[in-house]
């Protein structure tokens, strides 16, 4: 990165990014609302991480003689719909929604940059063939997809983080290919070339650091489609599968309880929306430094 | 100088060709992959190996793949969607019913969306960096990080279980009257509306923000137009193409929205069919859906593209 910082790639057009109106201020200071949802989205991964350490209960028990039960001191979340600790199956619920959706995120996003820049260095056929081949897989919706591989193959965890990252490569490649074809015109990547630099070199070294910012923003909005995309299909019954449980399949499973209004359907709904969309709020209030890095 | 404009829409529907080829390329062979004999799936366990060994050969079943393909691809064309393996009824009539029903769904919210979207996004962004837009930009954050069912289930707790005004399950059978109909379809297209709608107000928003940042839009300022006159007039013709475009992707989301929304409300439409295809493995049932729904979204897609090429003076 260091070494042709004096090359900054053209300097972002202004505020033309939708809400930049509190990150105005340049510079990497973060502001309030990004801080805020930077602590949720770091309290999720600690629940995630830590999730045997602080669960109250065993998430198989059955502790509670009636069913969808209401908020009480022990029961802090009620009970689900066969009398299991709810607290302790969000806490669970944490480490397969954030694993699963991290797993998938970082595998689709390093293919699809790595195809991305490729593409934008090696120009002519290769980029043709691989653009109509990703934007072909593109136009399929992505949870007919999901529900088309699910139906061939059935669903288990590692089938699942795999159709989550194909579906989401094509998205990443588009991306990191537009933001790299920008910077393989500039004259250092010109000088590279003349040297008779390689492409690993030239994707990793050269092109690689000037898209990083906009690329890691570009993974956090992937991260909560993914996380969209994976509850949806455990809400169908075509996700994580029993016994397992993520927050779509908790909301599946206590469906039932929505007339009472019980905590046991609303919880895991609103698990889902602080996560996503304080991942949200954090990317549309990262420091512009960051954000704007060489983004047109 | 002659018009860009026939040539790079006849260049885009040839991309769009090339993608159907390939989508259904894709379709036929995902679903090849299900696990079963599908002779087997249809006569049953009891049935003779005489007996599937005739079905196998009378359905194509031992030809090569790629012959199969072709077979389908030429019964695509004919409107022959082959026979559904669940209840032996022609594909063509189990979909048609659905799909008025699904593009009746469609068309309903997208006459709600598209107005309300429009306003609201055009509005934040004329009145940019003030306390609404402020409302507007982190509402419509909050609804696009937000999965269809939980809008869903927030929709039927506050409307079937907090206020009592709306049955939770969509009813289309019982349509005779207007409030009837009303009833039946408030729910699914207040679910609907609410993903469509935040996902163009963005779209609309950045768009006219774009126009808004242009030097001809801050001499109209300068030349002292009033802030809804500089957008009307100078910056919103300017913005209709890029809006265009994004009403169109926008109503892409309609359908991955439906597949949530009718099973959810067990709305009778195409997606409440496939999913229920999925469960039964209903191969011919399947591909067909899936051929639809792909059509759909690449017919809004490339009309997002030619409305954008269409809109760009530049290029005529």
């Amino acid at each position: 990165m260091k070494t042709h910082s004096s090359t900054e790639p053209r300097a972002s057009t202004g505020s033309r990014a939708s809400t930049g109106s509190l990150t105005a201020w340049s510079g990497y200071r973060i502001n309030l609302v990004g801080l805020a949802a930077f602590s949720v989205v770091l309290f999720w991964a600690l629940v995630a991480l830590f999730a045997p350490y602080i669960t109250p209960h065993s998430v198989g028990e059955m502790i509670d003689l009636d069913y969808f039960g209401p908020m009480r001191p022990g029961l802090w979340l009620g009970s689900d719909y066969l009398g299991r600790d709810m607290l302790s199956r969000i806490i669970y619920g944490a480490r397969y929604t954030v694993g699963i959706s991290l797993a998938a995120v970082s595998i689709a996003c390093f293919t699809g940059v790595v195809l991305g820049m490729t593409s934008a260095v090696l120009r002519g056929p290769v980029d043709m063939v691989v653009s109509r081949i990703l934007d072909a897989m593109n136009s399929i919706p992505s949870k007919l997809f999901g529900l088309m591989v699910v139906a061939a193959v059935g669903s288990s965890i590692p089938v699942l983080i795999l159709t989550l990252s194909v579906i989401y490569v094509p998205g990443a490649y588009r991306f990191s290919r537009a933001l790299a074809i920008n910077i393989d015109t500039m004259d250092f990547i010109m000088v590279a070339r003349i040297r008779g630099e390689r492409l690993p070199y030239l994707i990793a070294s050269e092109i690689l650091p000037n898209i990083i910012g906009p690329v890691l923003a570009d993974l956090g909005l992937r991260f909560v489609f993914i996380v969209l995309l994976l509850s949806g299909l455990s809400f169908l019954g075509l996700g994580v599968q029993p016994p397992y449980a993520d927050w779509g399949a908790l909301v599946r499973e206590n469906i039932g309880g929505l007339p009472f209004a019980a905590p046991a359907v609303i919880v895991p709904s609103l698990a889902i929306a602080t996560l996503t969309i304080s991942v949200n709020l954090l990317i549309d209030n990262l420091p512009q430094k960051i954000r704007d890095r060489s983004a047109s | 100088m002659t018009s860009r404009v026939p040539s790079l829409i006849l260049g885009r529907l040839l991309i769009a060709l090339v993608t159907l080829t390939i989508v259904s390329f894709a379709v036929f062979f995902a679903t090849t992959l299900l696990p079963g004999d599908t002779a087997t799936i249809l006569l049953g366990q009891a049935a003779t190996p005489e007996a599937i060994a005739g079905l196998r050969t009378a359905m194509h079943l031992d030809d090569p793949a790629l012959l199969r393909f072709v077979y389908w691809i030429g019964g695509l064309f004919r409107g022959d969607l082959g026979t559904s393996y669940a209840n032996h009824m022609p594909v063509a009539t189990l979909i048609s019913g659905r799909l008025a029903n699904t593009l009746k769904l469609a068309g309903l919210t997208t006459l709600v969306s598209v107005p309300l979207a429009l306003t609201l996004g055009i509005t934040a962004a004329m009145w940019r960096r003030t306390l609404y837009d402020r409302i507007v930009t982190i509402a419509t954050i909050g609804v696009i990080s937000v999965p269809e069912f939980v809008l869903a289930t927030l929709a039927v707790l506050v409307f079937a279980v907090y206020l009592k005004w709306l049955p939770a399950l969509s009813f289309t059978y019982n349509v005779d009257s207007f409030s009837g109909l009303l009833r039946a379809y408030a729910m699914p297209v207040i679910t609907l509306t609410f993903g469509v709608s935040a996902q163009m107000i963005r779209m609309t928003r950045a768009a006219v923000i774009e126009t808004l940042n242009t030097p001809y839009v801050e001499m109209a300022l300068l030349k002292g137009a009033s802030r809804p006159r500089m957008v009307l007039r100078h910056a919103l013709p300017n913005a209709l193409g890029p809006i265009s475009n994004a009403v169109a992707l926008s109503l892409s989301y309609l359908l991955g929205g439906v597949i949530i929304v009718e099973t959810i409300f067990n709305y009778p439409g195409i997606a409440k069919l496939m999913v229920d295809a999925v469960s039964t493995r209903d191969l011919p049932l399947i591909q067909s859906c899936a051929m639809i729904f792909c059509f759909g979204y690449l017919i809004l897609i490339t009309t997002a593209d030619i409305v954008a090429i269409l809109s760009n003076p530049r290029l005529r």
